[in-house]
């Protein structure tokens, strides 16, 4: 495996007595764009706020650029560079959107850094440079996900963790919102998608790992995915 | 940060003077006054910029009552003993805050409550150090009542000011920043990297430090504390209630709404001796209901304009 920049081995976690992951494994290559797919209640986001240290692993755990981190707490793994976008955006409603965006670099302490990446992610999303003294909690739903999105990178990660990129978006702004995903991996940030809506999801990752119950149950190229009657199936619409 | 200090100046400036222009009286309602004005900036650190509701400042006002009582009571000067009192309230708080800062909402506000109450059983037990019920009577002063009554205004004086620099610090600095998103959204303030944990017991602790402080000064002024006195609840609640009708989380609004408050008290009390205490409830009920951000948040030259239409 060439250079990975995530390996979550045998996690397993949940919530007191309630298990909700087993077992899961997967990898994700540095630059690369994986999907994780799966319906309600799968564990999608489970995997995401242990993989951010929102809740600790009951067993396994998770390297990042080869360094366990399991069971630190979510400042250690921010500064590591895992940024966390997480599902219904939750800014801080009333602070401007500027005031959002600096959020995002709370741990950083490269001043000249951090207005270079507020430059660059004011020139990705224009619309949130255009709001800039707006409070958060007045932007629409799609101007909300973008916000949330250049927060996560304003910690300037190597790894962005978004959690539900199109629930409740428009189609348009969908379409919008997964340019901007595809010119930041270009760029060679790793994207961790989680996604209900699998064709957008194919679309944008080159593998996709799909979780059912709690468990991995495949993982392959996103082509390969696409083509899967089962997951055709259960997670296109398609028979 | 630069103007808020200069208002505090000012209102140093303002005040330095008024113990040597007035009475007694009005020396007693101005001691007070400062000692609740430094009591709701102490709750507004945790209770106003980090949104948990604390009912504990009683428990902290009467620990450190009873700390510097005890530290005088052997031999101490009172100054050593109001010094001793906010380092006890902070390492109490610091220890409280480690455990029932876990709890949310409800939970928080509940947890808090009952400490007050199982200290002052404790201080009720026991005798031996802390005079149990029969109180705790202060080293006889001979001292004139004027210049004595001087003396506690500036102590409180000294107690509001620096409570007032401690939020003004507070509310500029990075920590302030952390203490709003935890208030607005504690997940995601943790999520993008804001050590939620550290920055809540820190505001914790100086909330406490500030109150047991307050309540080490107050034994010195009144020179004689008992548990029912110190730990009323009404120190927990009176602070909550000056906050919420100033403006909670600002600078200056406890300030505002501690004044407020017992000006409004004393204004009911005086005109309505029997039913002092229900007016001011409504009157302090329709002021939250109507200024619900608080009396901070009146704009004065909108209300000007509306009075003119």
């Amino acid at each position: 495996m060439a250079d990975t920049l995530l390996e979550v081995s045998n996690l397993s976690t949940g919530y007191g007595d309630v298990q909700v992951l087993w077992d899961v494994g997967f990898d994700i290559t540095r630059g690369e764009t994986v999907c994780l797919v799966g319906s309600n209640g799968a564990g999608k986001s489970t995997l995401l706020r242990c993989l951010s240290g929102l809740i600790p692993a009951t067993a396994g755990g998770f390297r990042f650029e080869g360094r366990e981190m399991a069971g630190r707490s979510p400042q250690d793994i921010v500064a590591a560079g895992i940024a966390h976008v997480p599902e219904g955006r939750r800014l801080f409603g009333p602070m401007s959107v500027h005031d959002n965006l600096l959020l995002g670099a709370y741990l950083r302490h490269d001043k000249d850094g951090v207005r270079r990446d507020l430059d660059r992610v004011l020139s990705l999303f224009p619309i949130l440079a255009q709001r800039r003294n707006q409070a958060a909690g007045t932007l629409s739903g799609g101007e909300q996900q973008m916000c949330a999105i250049a927060r996560g990178m304003m910690n300037n990660p190597k790894l962005l963790m978004i959690d539900e990129l199109s629930l409740g978006l428009a189609p348009q702004v969908v379409e919008m919102l997964s340019e901007t995903i595809r010119a930041i991996s270009k760029d060679g940030l790793s994207v961790l998608l989680v996604e209900q809506d699998a064709i957008t999801a194919f679309e944008l990752a080159t593998r996709g790992v799909v979780l059912d119950s709690g468990r991995v149950r495949l993982i392959d190229a996103t082509a390969k995915l696409a083509e899967n009657p089962a997951v055709q199936e259960a997670y296109m619409g398609l028979a | 940060m630069r103007r808020n200090f200069l208002i505090l100046l000012i209102g140093l400036i303002v005040l330095a003077p008024v113990p040597f222009l007035t009475d007694t009286y009005v020396l007693r309602l101005g001691t007070t006054a400062l000692m609740y004005v430094s009591l709701s900036l102490a709750w507004n650190m945790i209770g106003g910029f980090a949104g948990y509701p604390s009912f504990g400042m009683a428990a902290f006002f009467g620990l450190g009552a009873y700390a510097s009582g005890i530290l005088q009571v052997n031999g101490f000067a009172g100054p050593v003993g109001w010094i001793g009192a906010g380092l006890v309230g902070l390492a109490f708080a610091l220890a409280l805050g480690a455990v029932v800062l876990r709890l949310r909402g409800h939970a928080f506000a509940i947890a808090t409550l009952v400490v007050a109450e199982v200290l002052k059983e404790i201080t009720n037990a026991w005798n031996s150090l802390t005079g149990g019920g029969m109180g705790l009577n202060m080293p006889y002063q001979k001292m004139d009542p004027i210049a004595g009554a001087r003396i506690y205004f500036y102590a409180m004086l000294a107690c509001a000011t620096i409570s007032l620099a401690a939020t003004i610090l507070v509310a500029g600095s990075k920590l302030g920043f952390a203490l709003r998103t935890i208030k607005q959204n504690e997940d995601a303030a943790s999520m993008v990297g804001v050590n939620t944990t550290t920055a809540k017991v820190i505001a914790f602790a100086l909330s406490g430090a500030l109150g047991a402080l307050v309540g080490g000064v107050y034994t010195s002024w009144i020179n004689f504390i008992e548990p029912a006195d110190v730990y009323d609840p009404l120190f927990s609640i009176k602070p909550i209630v000056m906050v919420l009708l100033g403006g909670s989380g600002t600078v200056f609004g406890p300030v505002l709404g501690a004044a407020a408050f017992l000006l409004l008290d004393e204004i009911v009390w005086r005109n309505f001796l029997e039913t002092h205490t229900g007016i001011l409830g409504l009157v302090i009920v329709l002021l939250i209901l109507f200024l619900p951000k608080g009396l901070g948040s009146l704009s004065w030259p909108r209300l000007l304009q509306r009075s003119a239409r």
